[in-house]
C-alpha cells in the first residue's frame, strides 16, 4: 500500500473546512459545506475545484501526431494549435484504457490530460505503444496543479484576474496566459456541463492561484466545491467516469461514445474490435435514467426487466439536486435497453425512465 | 464540535430520545450522525402503529454518500412520524433535535429511557 498522495492544495482544503477522503489514492475534499449546495452553486454561480490529482503528459516529436492517431480513437488531425479534443484510448479488444483530453500546442507538440486513478497505468501503456514511433512521452503529472473554475460566472471571475481575452478562447480551446500573475494553460473545458475553465499551473503556484480565484470569486457567489459535487455535476451532464460508464470491460460503443470513435481516420488500437461491435450492435450498453423518486439508486444495484429477470447493473447513481430526483446510469443487455426496466430499493420497485443526457439544460458555450 | 443537548438521552447508534412525562418520547438522530452522513436526501420511516423492539431498525436515512439504518433506542409503539421529512429531509441536517425529529413513540416501559446514555457518556462515544 503506497502512501496517500496529496495535491499542493491539501492544507488549503483543510483550512477551508474540506472533508477529506481517499479518492483513487489521493487525499481529496469530497465536500466543504454541502454536496447539494456546492452542486447548485456551480449551476447557478460558480465553483472552484482542485483537480491537481489529474495526470498530464507531453507527447512530442516528428511522429507525435502519427502516434496519437494510432493511440486514441478520435481524429487528432482535426486539431490545430490551441484546440483540444476529447477522446478515449482502447485496448485491442476495444475496452477502454482511459478517457483523456489531447491538447495541440504546436506542430509535433501535444499535451494530454488523463485520470488521476489511471496515471501509472496510462503512462506505462502510452510509452509501450509509442515504441517504434519517433516521439517521446513524458509524465508531467507532478509538475502541474490544476484548478477548475466552473459555472455561469466563471468567465467573469477568471477574466478579472487575467489580461488574456477569454472571449477569444472558445469551448474546447486553450491559450497560454497569466492568471493572478501565475503562468497557466487557460483551457475552456470542464467536467460539469457548465461554462468554465481548467487552469494548469506550476505545482508550486497552485495555492497562490486558488487564493486569488477564491478572493475574486466569493463576491460573485463562487464556492469551494469538492469531489462529491464534481461527481453529481458530471452525471447530471451525462459525462462518463472511468471505472463506471467506461472500463476495460465497457468499450466506447457500448458507452454511447461512438462520436469519439473515428473509423475513417484509419486503423488504431482497438479499431477492428470496435468496428465489429458497432456492426453487430453492442452486446451491452450504457443507459441513463431518472426515477421520479428521491431514493438514490446506487452503483451495484441490479436492473430488472418487467418479468423480474436481472438484465443489467447500475454503474452510477445520485440525487440530482436540480431535478430533486434520483438519476443514474446502468450497463444493460443490448436487447433489454428497449424494455421497461426497474430496480428494487429496499422492497420498493422503481421504474427507470430512460433519459438522453444531459438531465438538465446546460449553459456551456 | 457536535451539539449534544443536555436534556436528551442517547443510543450508541447515534439516535436521541426525548422522554415526556406521559410515557411517550420523540426520537431522532444526533447532530454528530447528521454531520457524518452529510446531505440527507431521503428518510424512510415506519407506519404509525408499528411496534418496535429495542435496537430494531425503524427506518433508513439516505444521504448522497450512503443509506444507513436507524434503530429504535427503546421498545415502543409508533404514535406518529415526521411527515415533513418526506418533502424536506434536509431538516435532519439543519435541525436534528427539533424540526428533524423522526418518531413519536409510546414506550413499552418508560423506565427503559433511563438506561440510555447520558449526554456525557454519548460525548465519550463520539470522542
Amino acid at each position: 500500500m503506497s502512501a496517500i498522495k496529496m495535491t499542493p492544495l491539501n492544507a488549503f482544503h483543510r483550512q477551508h473546512g474540506g472533508r477529506m477522503v481517499d479518492f483513487a489514492g489521493w487525499d481529496m475534499p469530497v465536500q466543504y459545506r454541502s454536496i447539494l449546495e456546492e452542486h447548485k452553486a456551480v449551476r447557478q454561480r460558480a465553483g472552484l475545484f482542485d483537480v491537481s490529482h489529474m495526470g498530464e503528459a507531453d507527447v512530442k516529436g516528428p511522429e507525435a501526431l502519427k502516434f496519437l492517431q494510432h493511440l486514441v480513437t478520435n481524429d487528432c488531425t482535426k486539431l490545430f494549435p490551441g484546440r483540444i479534443l476529447y477522446t478515449v484510448m482502447c485496448y485491442p479488444n476495444g475496452g477502454v484504457v482511459d478517457d483523456l483530453l489531447v491538447y495541440m500546442r504546436g506542430t509535433d507538440d501535444y499535451f494530454l490530460c488523463i485520470n488521476a486513478g489511471n496515471i501509472d497505468k496510462d503512462i506505462a501503456w502510452i510509452q509501450e505503444q509509442a515504441k517504434g514511433f519517433n516521439c517521446t512521452v513524458v509524465d508531467r503529472s507532478p509538475d502541474y496543479a490544476q484548478l477548475a473554475i466552473q459555472g455561469p460566472r466563471a468567465v467573469e471571475i477568471v477574466q478579472s484576474l487575467t489580461k488574456t481575452s477569454l472571449a477569444g478562447i472558445k469551448y474546447y480551446h486553450f491559450a497560454d496566459g497569466e492568471v493572478a500573475g501565475v503562468k497557466c494553460i487557460i483551457s475552456r473545458t470542464g467536467y460539469t456541463g457548465e461554462d468554465g475553465f481548467e487552469l494548469y499551473c506550476p505545482t508550486g503556484d497552485g495555492v497562490r492561484l486558488a487564493e486569488a480565484v477564491l478572493a475574486a470569486g466569493v463576491p460573485l457567489g463562487l464556492e469551494l466545491t469538492g469531489l462529491g459535487a464534481r461527481d453529481s455535476l458530471r452525471l447530471e451532464a451525462g459525462f462518463p467516469l472511468y471505472g463506471h460508464e467506461i472500463t476495460d470491460q465497457i468499450n466506447p460503443i457500448a458507452a454511447g461514445l461512438g462520436w469519439v470513435v473515428k473509423f475513417d481516420k484509419g486503423a488504431f488500437i482497438g479499431s477492428d474490435a470496435l468496428k465489429a461491435e458497432k456492426q453487430r450492435g453492442p452486446a451491452k450498453k450504457i443507459i441513463f435514467f431518472k426515477t421520479g423518486d428521491r431514493r438514490i439508486v446506487r452503483a451495484g444495484a441490479p436492473v430488472l426487466n418487467s418479468s423480474g429477470t436481472e438484465v443489467g447493473v447500475v454503474v452510477s447513481g445520485t440525487l440530482s439536486p436540480i431535478l430533486n430526483e434520483a438519476i443514474g446510469s446502468a450497463l444493460v443487455d443490448g436487447a433489454a435497453a428497449q424494455e421497461l426496466l426497474c430496480v428494487d430499493i429496499r422492497g420498493a420497485k422503481l421504474n427507470l425512465h430512460l433519459v438522453k443526457p444531459p438531465f438538465v439544460t446546460l449553459q456551456k458555450s | 464540535m457536535s451539539n449534544i443537548p443536555s436534556d436528551l438521552k442517547y443510543a450508541k447508534s447515534h439516535e436521541w430520545l426525548k422522554a415526556a412525562s406521559d410515557g411517550t418520547a420523540l426520537v431522532g438522530i444526533t447532530d454528530y450522525a447528521q454531520n457524518s452522513l452529510g446531505d440527507i436526501t431521503f428518510v424512510q420511516l415506519p407506519k404509525v402503529g408499528a411496534t418496535l423492539k429495542a435496537g430494531e431498525t425503524f427506518g433508513v436515512v439516505e444521504s448522497v454518500k450512503a443509506a444507513s439504518d436507524v434503530y429504535a433506542p427503546v421498545a415502543g409503539t409508533v404514535l406518529d412520524v415526521n411527515k415533513a421529512l418526506d418533502a424536506n429531509p434536509e431538516k435532519v441536517n439543519s435541525s436534528p433535535y427539533a424540526d428533524g425529529w423522526m418518531l413519536k413513540l409510546k414506550l413499552a416501559n418508560p423506565a427503559d429511557a433511563s438506561a440510555l446514555l447520558s449526554p456525557e457518556d454519548y460525548a465519550k462515544v463520539i470522542g
